[in-house]
């Protein structure tokens, strides 16, 4: 049985981003402090944080964070039971919270570290494209459940209140140290403010925050439901998660190229460019037309080794890069950056060019602080 | 269901000024705020009283973030102060001011000079998107470049007429809705005075645009139009670029050397005729 679905929703926000280009990893403080430095951007009906190479002891295991409305016994024990059919389960707890943590009736959180156990014909899947049916599972069919982390080595955490309060519940400086920080705090203006519906959001190890609306979502979200991605986080910036898998993970296209599918150029200014990119841009306006994102945006994305900001073709909402060293930055706001170093150099990109971070050393070589 | 928390984020925990009083230090008309533990509506509060205290100068340090920084100083006496600023200042720099003088030494965010009516602002740095958006009086001066929008919607009125120099370049849609007012834009920043900004002047319908350097036709909106330079023109930019050139250490001569392009609208009401026939 499908839970119902609803049809639209909007809503706008503060972004960070930080990444160690080198894979030196690092504790909270950087993204707390420079998320809290743009408090007013949000209202503490939401706040989210996406962290990249928390669970080395686990690298090879997709790690689902699931939460359980309600604190519900029957979608926990429903879940188990599917991950078992589904998956080896190598490790799964509760993750840890601090009680005394300024957030309000948070549900119950639970992370799986697992292995694909496919049969049959989903013996043809990759692990990843078997991962993607077996969360979409959960969160269209299993009641009060919702995967909201499913990468390897990389977690999300999030959920209502500011982001420093969400950071503190789960202990993100104590407890978890990475090369990507990405952050958000949320001013939901036209959907609810609840668990599941702060960002990031999250499919394998990709992550999405976004500020903005996306009045495309309708279109988006009916092209991503013909490749087996179902949106039911009552939020628009799910659509971006699933595209950016869809177009990066599986259809393999960079950055530089998904840019010009999400925020395309408007057609007077395709006029003006050489044959080549001409022809470029003409033919993903074609193929892609139904991922193009329209209203304003600004996200950053990231997933293993790589992390990206872009806003929308006419910058109809705000971003700045800095950086300092190996650590790039990626902002709402310069202030924010200031609040937490002195930058070499910040800059703010033309709308829909992507600034793009990305690893110099491969994993192997990541160091401990 | 889905729960629901309601929060007030924005006055949450602001302090009375006798608490905040201590962040300051006043020496004769001369007041120093530490905006480091205060957030934007305590350092506005505190310049407030700084300023009924008798200071004429107020100099701001560390300022990372806090918003509307010189917005709630109208004075009823027509009293006007200069404000030096140190740091990061959000968004809506000197929003509404009306006639006091902001130096910033440092960039700005966006909003600067929002719906600014008289005075001054001068950024040593870059500043963020909608610069002097609804600017209706007074000078900005930026040094470096601009983001989207730069003078949206500026206007004038009688004497009031608004002035923009911005030292570098601009980002897409330059004065677009333009109602009235000067902005000059002085391409220092790039290496081949060719600038990159899209649909400059759209739905422009008053005021006037210079631009130094070159732009194609196609990067221009449909509302504006290339006229020639003239005595006149000359004469005030001699006049805006001098100001400029003194507060950042330019050579006003050298920068009027170069060829300027004169941008007004076509029409003063581009949109008269979309919803009637």
């Amino acid at each position: 049985m499908r839970r119902k679905i609803p049809d639209k929703e909007i809503q706008a926000c503060a972004l960070f981003g930080v990444m160690d280009r080198s894979g030196r990893r690092f504790g909270g403080d950087i993204a707390i402090t420079a998320i809290k430095n743009m408090k007013v951007r949000g209202n503490g009906l939401g706040g989210g944080f996406a962290v990249y190479g928390i669970y080395p002891e686990y690298k090879n295991y997709y790690a689902l964070h699931i939460m359980f409305q309600n604190a519900s016994r029957e979608a926990k024990a429903e879940v188990e039971d599917f991950l078992q059919d589904n998956f080896d389960v190598v490790n799964a707890e509760e993750i840890p919270t601090n009680p005394e943590a300024n957030v309000i009736d948070p549900p119950l959180f639970w992370r799986y570290f697992v292995a694909p156990q496919k049969k049959g014909e989903e013996k043809k899947l990759s692990d990843d494209d078997y991962v993607v049916k077996k969360v979409m599972y959960i969160n269209t069919c299993i009641e009060d459940a919702f995967v909201f982390s499913s990468g390897k080595d990389m977690g999300v955490f999030k959920g209502v209140g500011f982001p420093e309060d969400i950071a503190d519940f789960f202990m993100l400086d104590e407890l978890y140290k990475g090369y990507i920080w990405t952050a958000h705090s949320r001013f939901p203006t036209n959907t609810p403010g609840w668990w599941g519906g702060a960002h990031p959001f999250c499919i394998l190890d990709w992550t999405v925050v976004h500020n903005g609306e996306i009045s495309s979502y309708g279109t988006n979200r009916r092209f991503l439901e013909m490749y087996g991605y179902y949106c039911t986080l009552f939020t628009d910036t799910e659509v971006i998660a699933y595209a950016v898998d869809l177009l990066m993970r599986r259809q393999r296209l960079p950055i530089e190229i998904v840019a010009e599918i999400f925020a395309s150029p408007m057609w007077d200014q395709v006029d003006h460019m050489d044959e080549k990119k001409k022809n470029l841009c003409m033919a993903l306006r074609m193929v892609y037309a139904p991922l193009l994102i329209n209203g304003p945006f600004t996200i950053v994305v990231a997933h293993h080794g790589e992390m990206f900001g872009l806003t929308d073709r006419i910058r109809l909402r705000p971003i700045t890069a800095g950086e300092k060293g190996d650590l790039l930055f990626v902002s709402s706001e310069e202030a924010a950056i200031r609040a937490v170093c002195e930058p070499d150099r910040v800059w703010t990109p033309h709308g829909g060019e992507p600034v793009i971070g990305r690893l110099n050393s491969r994993e192997g070589e990541l160091n401990e602080v | 269901m889905l729960p629901v928390v309601f929060r007030d984020a924005f006055l949450e925990g602001v302090r009375k000024i006798d608490e905040l009083i201590e962040h300051a230090s006043i020496e004769g008309d001369v007041a120093k705020i530490d905006a480091s533990r205060l957030n934007h509506k305590e350092v506005n509060d505190l310049m407030r009283e700084c300023v009924l205290k008798g200071a004429k100068k107020l100099i701001l340090k560390n300022v990372c973030g806090q918003r509307y920084i010189g917005t709630r100083l109208h004075l009823p006496e027509g009293k006007k102060v200069e404000i030096e600023i140190y740091g990061t200042p959000g968004n809506d720099l000197g929003a509404f001011l009306d006639g006091h003088r902001i130096v910033l030494h440092g960039n700005a965010q966006d909003g600067v000079g929002n719906t600014m009516n008289d005075g001054e602002i001068v950024v040593e740095g870059r500043a963020g998107d909608v610069v002097a958006m609804a600017m209706r009086g007074g000078k900005i001066f930026i040094r470096d470049d601009v983001g989207y929008r730069t003078a949206i919607h500026m206007k004038q009125y009688m004497d009031k007429i608004p002035v923009l120099v911005v030292g570098g370049t601009s980002q897409d849609f330059l004065g677009e809705y333009m109602a009235g007012g000067m902005v000059i834009l002085l391409g220092l920043t790039l290496e081949k005075l060719k600038h990159r900004a899209y649909y400059i002047g759209t739905g422009m319908h008053g005021g006037v645009i210079y631009l130094r350097g070159e732009v194609e036709k196609y990067q221009l909106g449909k509302e504006v139009g290339v006229v020639d330079m003239e005595e006149e023109d000359w004469k005030t930019l001699e006049k805006h670029v001098g100001e400029f050139s003194s507060y950042f250490g330019y050579d006003a001569d050298e920068i009027l050397a170069e060829k300027f392009m004169k941008l007004l609208p076509l029409t003063k009401r581009p949109y008269g005729r979309i919803y009637t026939y």
